[in-house]
């Protein structure tokens, strides 16, 4: 699914950032990224989500090289990852049934066909009264659970989830991880970055990176040597 | 495919109000000036190459002989053997009343009739002069021939040729032509700048939305197709406004100068390819404009990952 084999990752001329970073992703597993604020957990998901490329090293999603892959089929493996930024990144001139109706009106799918999964999905996450409401009247929980489901709407194959549950009280938090295991079980393949080590421990199967000062430290090998590959 | 079609749920992506801020105004003023300069430029153009074919053949003989029966005899004969010669296409003698009209209009006295018996007017020594306009082809040939025929019939006459006093004025109105098409030029190439800031600025204001529509899997060819429709539209306006204002001040301006000159009007109007240059022009310039803004856009967005 994901492939890093010794990934470095450096803004402009400055130390590398990221330093060796090796791991294979399993389709359908279900991944924490941990590490201190500054640990570099949000520079890896955007090259994971295909906002940066890797300064050295080798990155392969879905089977494909993407360091060298031409600009123009990007977008194509964009639509296939579904990404929580960390600040949120909605668009503030949308309603928040736009924005979450958004990647679908961008993959081409038509009004009828979108109309009842937006509100579907506006009411799974309690948002069914504010779908008119614009971003900045929004508090910031309700914003980040709108950008959460903008992310899963067009049902992707990777779920990319910088720090998902920041800004929403514990039940919200447990109901939106709720979310992202539905959608696991469906067979998406899910990373979420996160400080909350309660979160983790709710999740069986789930399984630990952890980033310290730039290197990926795997604890119990289960990255490079998947539990499925070693049987 | 100048204005793109987006569908009306896309169009939102971008904000209701206008994309380009001052951009149609500035657009609107240049479409203007670039309509007058060239509706200049080719009624300039017209008149100097009107008055250069007018002009080329075409020499006054000035007899100035000093017996008036002696000066009409002399004219009348040269008038006769100058329609005889081949490299003459026509020669006429200019009567007494007409240069006597003509020289009312400078002293002041009734131009109709002969003189109006004017006394002054009556008692001047006037030249008799003698029109020739010569056919086509070797010009300082036909000028040797006229000049011994001159000397022949009526020695001492002056030869003036027109395009001796009239050809710098001809010159002169063509380099104004020449002029007014460089101010064209200019001016179209600072409406593609005009265009090409704007979509830059709009680019700039919505970065952060492209870069999210990037994100979510969105082509390069679809957001430019939105930035595209709002920025043609945008100057469409502008285009159209320029238009209908100076379209109205090129028929008022043909309109006073048919006043003014009737005999001269005809060599400064634009003519049917002047007309459709003019209608051209502002077509012309909305696809300058939508193609300049879809480089602007697609060069720009290249350098987004
Ligand atoms: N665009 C950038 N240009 C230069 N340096 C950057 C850039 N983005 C991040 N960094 C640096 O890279 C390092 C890792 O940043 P990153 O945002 O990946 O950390 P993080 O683990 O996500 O932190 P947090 O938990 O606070 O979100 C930091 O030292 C940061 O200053
Ligand atoms: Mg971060």
């Amino acid at each position: 699914m994901v492939e890093f084999d010794g990934v470095g990752l450096r803004y402009g001329p400055d130390a590398e950032v990221l330093r060796d970073i090796s791991f294979n992703l399993q389709p359908g597993s279900f991944y924490f990224l941990t590490g201190a604020s500054g640990a570099g957990k949000t520079s890896l998901l955007k090259m994971l989500y295909l906002a940066q490329r890797p300064s050295r090293g080798i990155v392969r999603l879905f089977g494909e090289d993407l360091v060298a892959m031409p600009r123009d089929r990007l977008p194509g493996f964009r639509r296939r990852i579904g990404v929580v930024f960390q600040d949120f990144r909605l668009i503030p001139h949308l309603s928040a049934r736009d924005n979450i109706a958004l990647p679908l009106r961008i993959a081409g799918v038509s009004e009828e066909d979108l109309a009842g999964p937006v509100s579907e999905m506006l009411s799974w996450i309690g948002l069914a009264d504010r779908a008119d409401a614009h971003p900045a009247t929004l508090s910031g929980g309700e914003q980040q659970r709108v950008a959460i489901a903008r992310a899963v709407i067009a049902r992707p194959q990777l779920l990319v989830a910088d720090e998902p549950t920041g800004n929403v009280d514990p039940d919200m938090a447990m109901r939106l991880l709720g979310l992202f295991e539905a959608l696991n079980r469906l067979g998406t393949t899910v990373v979420v970055a996160t400080h909350d080590i309660h979160l983790i421990s709710r999740i069986e199967n789930a399984q630990m990176m952890r980033l310290e000062k730039g290197r990926l430290s795997d604890p119990t090998g289960a990255l490079r040597f998947p539990p499925a590959n070693r049987v | 495919m100048l204005i793109p079609r987006v569908p009306v749920q896309h169009r939102r992506l971008l904000p209701d109000r206008r994309l380009s801020g001052p951009t149609p105004w500035v657009i609107a003023i240049l479409m203007m000036l670039t309509l007058l300069a060239a509706a200049a430029g080719v009624g300039l153009a017209r008149s100097a190459d009107a008055i250069g074919s007018a002009i080329a053949g075409r020499v006054t003989v000035q007899i100035v002989t000093a017996n008036p029966v002696t000066r009409a005899e002399q004219a009348a004969a040269l008038r006769r053997a100058a329609a005889a010669q081949p490299f003459v296409l026509s020669a006429r003698a200019v009567d007494r009343a007409e240069l006597q009209a003509t020289l009312g209009q400078w002293f002041g006295s009734d131009a109709s009739g002969d003189g109006g018996g004017d006394p002054v007017l009556n008692s001047l020594p006037l030249p008799a002069l003698v029109d020739i306009d010569f056919v086509g082809g070797d010009r300082s040939g036909h000028m040797a021939q006229l000049r011994a025929l001159v000397a022949a019939e009526a020695p001492g006459a002056r030869i003036i040729p027109h395009a001796e006093w009239l050809g710098p004025v001809a010159r002169l109105i063509g380099s104004l032509a020449w002029i007014a098409a460089a101010l064209v030029v200019l001016m179209t190439l600072a409406s593609a700048a005009v265009v090409i800031m704007t979509a830059r600025a709009a680019l700039g204001t919505h970065y952060a939305t492209i870069e999210m529509l990037h994100l979510i899997g969105a082509t390069d060819r679809q957001i430019t197709r939105l930035f595209q429709r709002r920025i043609a539209i945008d100057t469409a306006y502008g285009i159209a406004l320029g238009t209908a204002v100076a379209a109205a001040l090129l028929l008022l301006i043909g309109w006073q100068w048919a006043g003014i000159t009737s005999g001269l009007a005809a060599t400064a109007s634009l003519g049917p390819t002047g007309w459709a240059l003019l209608l051209a022009l502002p077509l012309l310039a909305i696809a300058l404009a939508a193609l300049t803004a879809r480089q602007t856009l697609l060069a720009a967005l290249k350098k987004i990952l």
